[in-house]
């Protein structure tokens, strides 16, 4: 009996394995294994693939990269969609949720599909579409405001650099907000309505409700759906290639380190040691951006139940 | 039913939905109305349907190679998402099937990797293709221009591994292990009872990976560097390029490579959702 069942679970372990064997080596292959080049890459230069020498000192791209004015521009661009975009999009996807979740509203199920629809879009369709609509003399925009009186000269969306930028928030925030709202009602058609119902014996007006009950109660999604846009945003590469007038245009005013490591690698002469820095900076950035967003939404009661159910 | 009536007190509501739904539909009006016009009525500014739909198609088949890219797009997404399904679901049902104290640990590490930014392996990636395609024989199509390089690095999906085993928590084990006593192979159980029960979740799965296949950009645009090979994405980006610009055209394109994603979004609407956000119920 002891053997029988130790056999069998001999075997049942490594049938287990066989399972998950060619998965687990792909991982490993392909993002392990990478991540450790990057880093080990990040530490070399010469132009090419063939040419690779580690650098001495081995912080030789680290330091280059602090006088590189490139990638500074880079850096605070992206740290400005992030800062400006992740907010707006979050409050808007929140609010978007609460009134959907209103049970005596009707159309609901319109409106839903119609502000989650953009989500479907492949991110280039989006990006040459708006490029088209917030075009200077031809797009769409500038001719409506033009014809309604709002403006009485073409607006500049793509060739003033401010606006470029705010021109891609825009588009980002368009694409992502119906994508994210989508978690915020799912997650507030769990919510038992006996609460609110509490509440509002007890005394609190809807405003009141909001802040006490549901935006606690939605912290967890507020956490993931802030992560998954922060490591978003801080790879932006398709918007700010296709909608600018330019690629990362006009001049760099709306560059982001995904395509500088782009430019670097693929477009120039290809100096890959450096690219793997930039790149390396942008992941430590993104570990840290996550550990805060995690420490400031922080709740012990949250984390006990969060780990039974994931 | 007694239809619900308009409340006075929503009607906050019905002004901020409608604005957020105008907003959100616009964009697809002007791109479909647009790509029925002249690239010069849509320069003047033109908001309404025309009457150049088929001579947009007419020049988009003679002057661009959009076919060949659709036809590309569509094979690297269909291709792509069988494999990347099968090959996470793998791994999702063994980590919950046969679960094990070591197996946790290997799971718990590939959970880690969710961290990493795709935009950081991009360049150790391109060296590995073009290196180990530099030591293939040359009848093994692999490395630049090869669908094979475009696809092989998203293979195994981290995310879709962890969202294969958290549905699989829901598949019962009792039917597993009655099959078992019935002689069914260990692998036969997964083909045969795991697969037909759990199609939903395939499904979802399946919409996930299609669209990311359909969408991707930067690393097909890295890899695919002839005309021939050239997908979508890459024609609609290459299409922007240039002074000077057929506005009909463009968007024509750009309608056409939204709608596959948008005909499986209205077909499968419950599991396009349920996968988006990585839950399946029942």
């Amino acid at each position: 009996m002891g053997k029988a069942f130790s056999f069998n679970r001999l075997k049942s372990g490594l049938v287990g394995w066989g399972f998950i064997l060619i998965p687990v080596i792909l991982v490993g292959v392909f993002i392990f294994y990478p991540m450790f080049r990057a880093f080990q890459l990040s530490l070399q230069t010469g132009i090419g693939r063939r040419n690779l020498v580690y650098i001495d000192p081995w912080y030789g791209n680290y330091a280059r990269l602090i006088q590189d004015s490139t990638f500074w521009t880079a850096l605070q661009n992206n740290f400005f969609y992030l800062i400006i975009q992740v907010p707006i999009m979050i409050v808007l996807a929140m609010t978007f949720a609460v009134l959907l979740n209103k049970k005596d509203l009707r159309f609901r199920g319109f409106f839903r599909t119609c502000i989650f629809l953009p989500a479907i879009t492949s991110l280039m369709a989006y990006s040459t579409v708006f490029r088209y609509m917030f075009d200077t003399t031809n797009g769409i925009l500038n001719n409506i405001m033009l014809d309604l009186g709002l403006i009485s000269t073409p607006i500049g969306w793509l060739t003033d650099p401010s606006l470029a930028r705010i021109t891609i928030i825009i588009a980002i925030t368009w694409r992502w907000t119906g994508y994210n709202m989508i978690f915020y009602l799912s997650s507030l058609q769990n919510v038992d309505e006996g609460i609110y119902e509490a509440a509002r014996i007890d005394g609190a007006n809807s405003v009141q409700s909001f802040f006490k009950i549901t935006v606690p109660m939605l912290k967890p999604i507020i956490l993931f759906t802030s992560v998954m846009s922060t490591i978003g945003t801080l790879q932006l590469f398709d918007e700010v290639m296709q909608i600018p007038s330019t690629p990362g245009g006009p001049g760099n005013a709306t560059t982001t380190l995904a395509q500088y490591i782009f430019n670097i690698s693929f477009l120039w002469q290809p100096d890959f040691g450096y690219a793997a820095s930039i790149s390396f900076v942008m992941l430590a950035i993104i570990l840290a951006l996550s550990a805060i967003q995690f420490w400031v939404t922080r709740d012990r009661d949250r984390l006990k139940k969060s780990q039974g159910r994931h | 039913m007694r239809r619900k009536k308009i409340k006075i007190s929503n009607i906050f509501a019905y002004i901020f939905l409608s604005i957020a739904t105008i907003v959100s539909i616009f964009p697809f009006y002007w791109m479909i109305a647009s790509a029925t016009n002249s690239s010069r009525d849509v320069i003047a500014g033109r908001l309404l349907p025309g009457t150049y739909f088929l001579t947009n198609i007419q020049t988009m088949l003679d002057q661009t190679n959009f076919m060949r890219a659709f036809w590309n797009s569509t094979r690297l997404a269909v291709i792509a998402t069988v494999l990347t399904i099968f090959v996470s679901s793998l791994a999702g049902y063994g980590f919950e099937v046969y679960k094990s104290r070591k197996k946790d640990i290997v799971f718990s590490i590939l959970l880690i990797s969710m961290m990493i930014p795709a935009t950081t392996l991009i360049v150790p990636l391109f060296l590995l293709i073009v290196n180990v395609s530099d030591v293939l024989p040359n009848a093994i199509p692999f490395g630049l221009n090869t669908m094979a390089a475009v696809m092989l690095p998203g293979m195994a999906s981290v995310f879709l591994i962890f969202f294969f085993r958290q549905s699989t928590k829901m598949f019962s084990m009792e039917i597993l292990e009655a099959a078992r006593i019935d002689g069914t192979s260990e692998l036969g159980l997964f083909f045969k009872m795991f697969i037909p029960i759990m199609k939903n979740t395939y499904a979802a799965a399946g919409i996930i990976a299609f669209m990311g296949s359909w969408n991707a950009f930067m690393w097909p645009t890295i890899i695919l560097r002839i005309g021939d090979m050239h997908t979508l994405p890459i024609v609609l980006n290459l299409s922007t390029q240039g002074y000077w610009v057929d506005f009909g055209l463009v968007m024509l394109m750009s309608f056409l490579s939204v709608i596959p994603i948008g005909i499986v979004f209205f077909v499968l609407q419950k599991h396009f959702v349920a996968g988006m956000i990585g839950t399946i119920k029942g």
